[in-house]
C-alpha cells in the first residue's frame, strides 16, 4: 500500500491509484463517520430527560384498605394497583399449577414475604398498555377492555393476547401501614 | 422591458413574463406541464390523484392556521382546542375542515390505491411510481396518527398508548424503544411535544414525495383503463385543458362530500370519547381508531400473539412493495381478466368487512371472522395473484387505446 503511494507520487495523470484517490477516500470516510456520529445527540435527545428520570418515589398509606378492596395510585405517570386480597383470592392464586400459566411465576415471588395479603402491581396491560379493570374477568383479578386479556388474583396473565404478567414495581414496607413505591 | 423579439417559448409572453422566463424558465416549465400528453381514455378513476393533491393542500393550509392557536402542552392542549372551537373566529370551521379533511384524504387515497390494483398500475415500467405511492401512504398514516393525538382527549391518549406500545413487541430492545418514543415512562408531555413537531413536519415530507411521485408518473405517463401504452399521438390528448377541466369536476364532487360532513355532520367520523380530556388512570371501555385504520386494527387483533399481530399488521402494507413481482400477468388491466375481477372485488369486500370488524369488540365470532378476512387479504397477494399470473387466460385486448374507443362507439 505504502509502496504504491510512493510510486504514484509523481504521476497524478496516471490511470492507477493516486495519492489523491487515497485522500478522497479517507476524507469521505471521515466525513461519513462524522455525519453519522452527529446524529447521536439528536437521537438521544428524545430519550427520557433528567427531570423525567428524577421522578421521585411515592409513599402510600394503606391502613384504610379493607380486605377485598383495592386502590389505584399514580407513579411515574402510570397507575399502580395496591390490592388487599381476601383469603379466597390468595388461595385461588396459589392453587394453580404453574405449568398452566403462559408466564409461569409462583404467587410467592410476586409479593413481599410476610405480606401475603398485599399485591402491588403496575396497572398497565402488558399487551398494548391499557389500564385493566379490577374484579373483572374470568379469574377474579383484572380484565383489560382493549383487547380482552384476563389476569388472575396474583396479576398473572391467564387468557388473551398479553404476553406477560402485570409488572411488580420496586417497593418496600417502610412501616406497618405505609409502602414506598420506586 | 421591451417585447419586440419573440424567440423564447411561451406564446403570449408579455415583457415581464418574458424577462422572468429568460432568467428562470418557470413559464416554459408550466407550458410543458400543460402540453404533457395523457391517454385520451382516462376515466374519473384517474381524478383521485389530483383530488388527493388538493386534499393535501387543504390539510396544510388549515393546519398552519390551527397551529397558530394550538398549545402543545399536556395541561393546555385540550383547552386550546376547545378555545379554537368556541372563541377563535371560524376556528370551528378550520378544525372541522382539518378533521374531516383527513378522512376525505384517506377516502381519496384508498380509491386511488384500489384503482391502481385493478388496472395494474404497479406493473412495469411504473414500479417505482407505485413504491413512492406506498411510502406516501405510510407517511400519511403516521401524520394522521400523530395529528389525532394533539387534542389530548381520551382517544388521543389511549390511541397513542396502544400504537406506541406496538413497538414493545420488538424482542430485547422493545421496552427501550418505547421509552425513547415517549421521552418518559408513559405517554406524557414530551410525547405530545414531539408528535406536534412531527405532525407539522411530515406533510412537507409528503409534498416532497408527491413531487417524486409526479416525476416518476411523467417519465412514462399515466396508465389507462385499457392498460395498453399509447402508441400514436391519436391515443393521447394534452393535459390542459382536457384533464385540468375534468379534475376540476372531480374537485367539485369531492368538495360536496367533504363539506356535507363539515357543515352538517362534522363529528360523524370521529369518536365522542375524544371530547373527554385525557386521563392516564382510566382506559375507555372501547378503544377504536379512526375509520381509516380499522381494517389494519382488525388484523392486529385477529392474531392471538402480540408480536405476531404487530408483524401481520405491518406486513399488510409492506406486501404492496413486492406486488409487482407477485402479479406478473402480461395483461395489465383487470378489465380483460375475467377471473381476476372476481378475486379483486372479493378483496374489496373483504377490506370493507375487515373495517367493520375493526370497530367491533375483539371477542367470539368477530375474532374468528377477522382471522378468515386477514387470511384472504394475504392470500390474495401471495397466492391468488401469482396463481392467476400463470393460469388465467385474458380476453382479447384492443390493438390500441383509439381502437378500444372505436368499439365502444359501434356498440353504443
Amino acid at each position: 500500500m505504502a509502496k504504491k503511494k510512493i510510486s504514484s507520487n509523481k504521476n497524478h495523470e496516471n490511470q492507477g491509484e493516486t495519492r489523491r484517490d487515497f485522500i478522497v477516500l479517507a476524507a469521505s470516510a471521515t466525513a461519513a463517520i462524522g455525519g453519522v456520529s452527529a446524529m447521536w445527540p439528536f437521537v438521544d435527545s428524545l430519550n427520557p430527560a433528567a427531570d423525567v428520570l428524577a421522578l421521585s418515589s411515592t409513599e402510600v398509606n394503606i391502613s384504610s384498605i379493607e380486605s377485598g378492596q383495592s386502590i389505584t395510585v399514580m407513579w411515574r405517570g402510570k397507575p399502580v394497583f395496591v390490592r388487599r386480597r381476601t383469603k379466597k383470592e390468595i388461595e385461588e392464586a396459589r392453587s394453580v399449577p404453574l405449568i398452566e400459566l403462559p408466564d409461569p411465576q409462583a404467587d410467592a415471588e410476586r409479593i413481599k414475604p410476610g405480606h401475603d395479603e398485599w399485591l402491588v402491581l403496575v396497572g398497565v396491560c402488558t399487551h398494548l398498555g391499557c389500564v385493566p379493570i379490577g374484579y373483572k374477568g374470568d379469574y377474579d383479578g383484572w380484565f383489560c377492555p382493549c383487547h380482552g386479556s384476563h389476569y388472575d388474583t396474583s396479576g398473572r396473565i391467564r387468557k388473551g393476547p398479553a404476553p406477560k404478567n402485570l409488572a411488580i414495581p420496586g417497593y418496600e414496607f417502610i412501616g406497618k401501614d405505609v409502602i414506598k413505591i420506586g | 422591458m421591451n417585447d419586440s423579439s419573440e424567440k423564447s417559448a411561451p406564446k403570449k409572453s408579455g415583457g415581464i413574463i418574458k424577462w422572468i422566463d429568460e432568467r428562470l424558465p418557470i413559464f416554459t416549465f408550466m407550458k410543458h406541464q400543460g402540453e404533457f400528453r395523457a391517454p385520451r381514455n382516462l376515466s374519473y378513476m384517474w381524478s383521485l390523484g389530483s383530488i388527493a393533491g388538493i386534499a393535501l393542500v387543504i390539510q396544510i393550509v388549515t393546519g398552519i392556521f390551527l397551529a397558530m392557536h394550538y398549545t402543545p402542552h399536556a395541561s393546555m392542549a385540550f383547552d386550546s382546542v376547545e378555545r379554537i372551537m368556541r372563541d377563535v373566529p371560524y376556528g370551528w370551521l378550520l378544525r372541522y375542515t382539518h378533521a374531516v379533511g383527513a378522512s376525505m384524504f384517506f377516502a381519496a387515497i384508498y380509491i386511488h390505491i384500489l384503482r391502481g390494483l385493478y388496472y395494474g398500475s404497479y406493473k412495469s415500467p411504473r414500479e417505482i411510481l407505485w413504491f413512492i405511492g406506498v411510502i406516501i401512504f405510510l407517511t400519511m398514516m403516521a401524520t394522521a396518527f400523530m395529528g389525532y393525538v394533539l387534542p389530548w382527549g381520551q382517544m388521543s391518549f389511549w390511541g397513542a398508548t396502544v400504537i406506541t406500545n406496538l413497538f414493545s413487541a420488538i424482542p430485547v430492545w422493545g421496552e427501550n424503544i418505547v421509552q425513547w418514543l415517549w421521552g418518559g415512562f408513559s405517554v406524557e408531555n414530551p410525547t405530545l411535544n414531539r408528535f406536534f413537531s412531527l405532525h407539522y413536519l411530515l406533510p412537507f415530507i409528503i409534498c416532497g414525495l408527491v413531487f417524486l411521485h409526479l416525476w416518476a408518473l411523467h417519465t412514462h405517463g399515466s396508465n389507462n383503463p385499457t392498460g395498453i401504452e399509447p402508441k400514436t399521438k391519436k391515443d393521447t390528448i394534452p393535459l390542459h385543458p382536457y384533464y385540468t377541466i375534468k379534475d376540476f369536476v372531480g374537485f367539485g364532487f369531492f368538495f360536496i362530500l367533504m363539506f356535507y360532513f363539515v357543515f352538517f355532520n362534522p363529528n360523524y367520523l370521529g369518536h365522542p370519547d375524544n371530547y373527554i380530556p385525557a386521563n392516564p388512570m382510566l382506559t375507555p371501555e372501547h378503544i377504536v381508531p379512526e375509520w381509516y385504520f380499522l381494517p389494519f386494527y382488525a388484523m392486529l387483533r385477529a392474531i392471538p400473539s402480540k408480536l405476531g399481530g404487530v408483524l401481520v399488521m405491518f406486513s399488510s402494507i409492506f406486501v404492496l412493495f413486492v406486488l409487482p413481482w407477485l402479479d406478473t400477468h402480461r395483461t395489465k388491466s383487470g378489465s380483460y381478466r375475467p377471473i381476476f375481477k372476481w378475486f379483486f372485488w372479493l378483496f374489496v369486500a373483504n377490506g370493507l368487512l375487515l373495517g367493520w370488524l375493526g370497530g367491533k369488540p375483539a371477542e367470539g365470532a368477530f375474532v374468528i371472522m377477522a382471522r378468515f378476512a386477514t387470511a384472504y387479504y394475504f392470500l390474495y397477494f401471495i397466492a391468488v395473484l401469482p396463481w392467476l399470473s400463470r393460469k388465467e387466460v385474458a380476453t382479447k385486448t384492443p390493438k390500441s387505446i383509439s381502437d378500444s374507443l372505436e368499439k365502444v362507439k359501434i356498440d353504443g
